[in-house]
């Protein structure tokens, strides 16, 4: 059956780009949206909460295009997909931009990758960690479905989320430290890293958020 | 762990791949979503554009090639070429690039990297140095900054420009040796490590590649994060799968 995926659009980040990769792995007569508008959005079977950029500014503009509770009140209801931003923005705080409060959802802060950190081969990280690492499954969850593990996606970023309940991490990745690349909660699920743009495994991990039956 | 990454660079002029990509199973070598997906299909890690069209006039093209190939290959695309405001890049970003190259507006208005990072974020933001070794046999190594395709030199240290561009917000730094530039003897080891050693972001190394254990030697010896490549690729000398096979098996983390 034909179903609407919204992909929420705050301004922050590479929209084109995921509403892209979901519409080739979405059913042909499924809808595609890319909006703000909180009506659209609740009125969807399946809700794409991306982002880029930085903690208060992804914070600011949320709040700019009233889409608070929208969020919320979404992730809370259907399949959510959170990718990158939109997975950090679900904790409490960052320690980003000299602190900034987040929407709350999860219990956990958003912390930055220590400087001066060292890899296997004893040189030194650069932050941001930018290139292709690899994903390791802490359960068996239906967006894992057909995804080895430990492949690797595409990660962007500097700060990373650090959730107080384990039981939350769907995945973990190393880099320096081990930390979360992925949480899922009941409806919800978000990844640190860009389905859209990891290739086969990152357009099958939409593939299986499409056909997610919760 | 981080995978070193492949970049396979394809010269773009009025939305046409220039520079002679032969592939003998592909219709049209000059498309440039043709070549796109075929590099994907390999194995490519990003896929870089350079927008090489001279004139202002069709510059919208690249615009629709990015928009093209962002719709059918899901890796991450860089463009450079051209990008000297906020509008260029905020088109370039729209039309589904997921980072821009600044290179010679970098070199005449630097606030201009401050501005692009903290409107768009570092992430996305690219800085490009063409760097050309000024120092004499016997001297202390230095490199300077130059435009114009290497023939302008600018005056500014390439290790400080580079410690520079990190502090106004890039997120990333492609280094080029314009001496290296289309020689096939091998990256410019010395000016990868010193650049490399002496910023927090990562470098991707760029300029005469000419084999495949020129790519080894970037990532071991000059510590790059990544390593780009034009021509060995386009001419099909070695495919990105064989890159990658070579590396791992010199003992460079890849995706496989």
């Amino acid at each position: 059956m034909a179903q609407r995926i919204s992909v929420i659009d705050y301004g922050m980040g590479n929209l084109r780009s995921v509403s892209k990769a979901v519409e080739h792995v979405a059913d042909s007569h499924d809808e595609v949206l890319v909006t703000d508008d909180p009506q659209l959005i609740l009125s969807s079977d399946r809700v794409v909460f991306p982002g880029q950029g930085a903690a208060r500014d992804c914070m600011a503009a949320i709040s700019d295009h009233h889409l608070n509770q929208a969020v919320l009140e979404a992730a809370a209801t259907r399949p959510f997909l959170g990718i990158c931003m939109g997975l950090q923005v679900l904790l409490e705080f960052s320690e980003e931009n000299e602190g900034t409060e987040l929407l709350g959802l999860i219990p956990g802060q958003v912390r930055h990758f220590e400087k001066g950190m060292n890899g296997p081969d004893g040189r030194r990280l650069k932050i941001p960690q930018m290139g292709w690492n690899r994903v390791n499954h802490c359960n068996e969850h239906p967006l894992w479905r057909d995804i080895k593990q430990d492949s690797r996606f595409y990660f962007v970023h500097s700060y990373f989320v650090s959730p107080e309940d384990s039981a939350l991490v769907a995945a973990t990745t190393d880099y320096g430290i081990n930390y979360a690349s992925a949480i899922a909660k009941d409806n919800l699920f978000a990844v640190q890293f860009h389905p859209e743009k990891s290739a086969d495994d990152g357009l099958q991990l939409l593939k299986n958020f499409v056909n997610w039956k919760v | 762990m981080l995978a070193k990454r492949i970049i396979p660079c394809l010269d773009v002029d009025n939305g046409r791949v220039v520079k002679g990509v032969k592939f003998v199973d592909i219709r049209d070598a000059g498309d440039p979503v043709e070549v796109a997906r075929r590099y994907n299909s390999e194995g490519a890690d990003e896929i870089t554009f350079l927008d090489i069209t001279a004139s202002s006039d069709n510059r919208e093209t690249i615009v629709h090639v990015v928009e093209q190939v962002a719709s059918e290959v899901f890796i991450p695309l860089t463009v450079g070429g051209g990008i000297r405001t906020e509008e260029d890049v905020r088109r370039m970003l729209n039309a589904g690039a997921d980072k821009v190259a600044i290179n010679t507006a970098a070199v005449f208005n630097p606030e201009f990297v401050k501005q692009a990072t903290s409107r768009f974020g570092s992430q996305c933001i690219v800085v490009a140095i063409d760097a050309k070794k000024v120092s004499a046999e016997g001297e202390p190594l230095k490199w300077e900054i130059f435009t114009h395709g290497g023939r302008k030199p600018t005056g500014l240290d390439a290790i400080e420009w580079a410690k520079k561009m990190v502090d106004y917000g890039a997120g990333e730094i492609l280094l080029t040796s314009m001496d290296r530039d289309g020689t096939k003897v091998g990256f410019d080891l010395p000016l990868t490590r010193a650049i490399s050693d002496a910023v927090t972001v990562p470098v991707i190394a760029s300029g005469g590649v000419g084999n495949l254990q020129h790519l080894v030697d970037g990532v071991k010896e000059g510590g790059a994060d990544a390593v780009l490549a034009a021509s060995i690729f386009h001419f099909a000398e070695y495919s990105v799968g064989e890159a990658k096979a070579f590396m791992a098996e010199q003992g460079v983390e890849v995706r496989i």
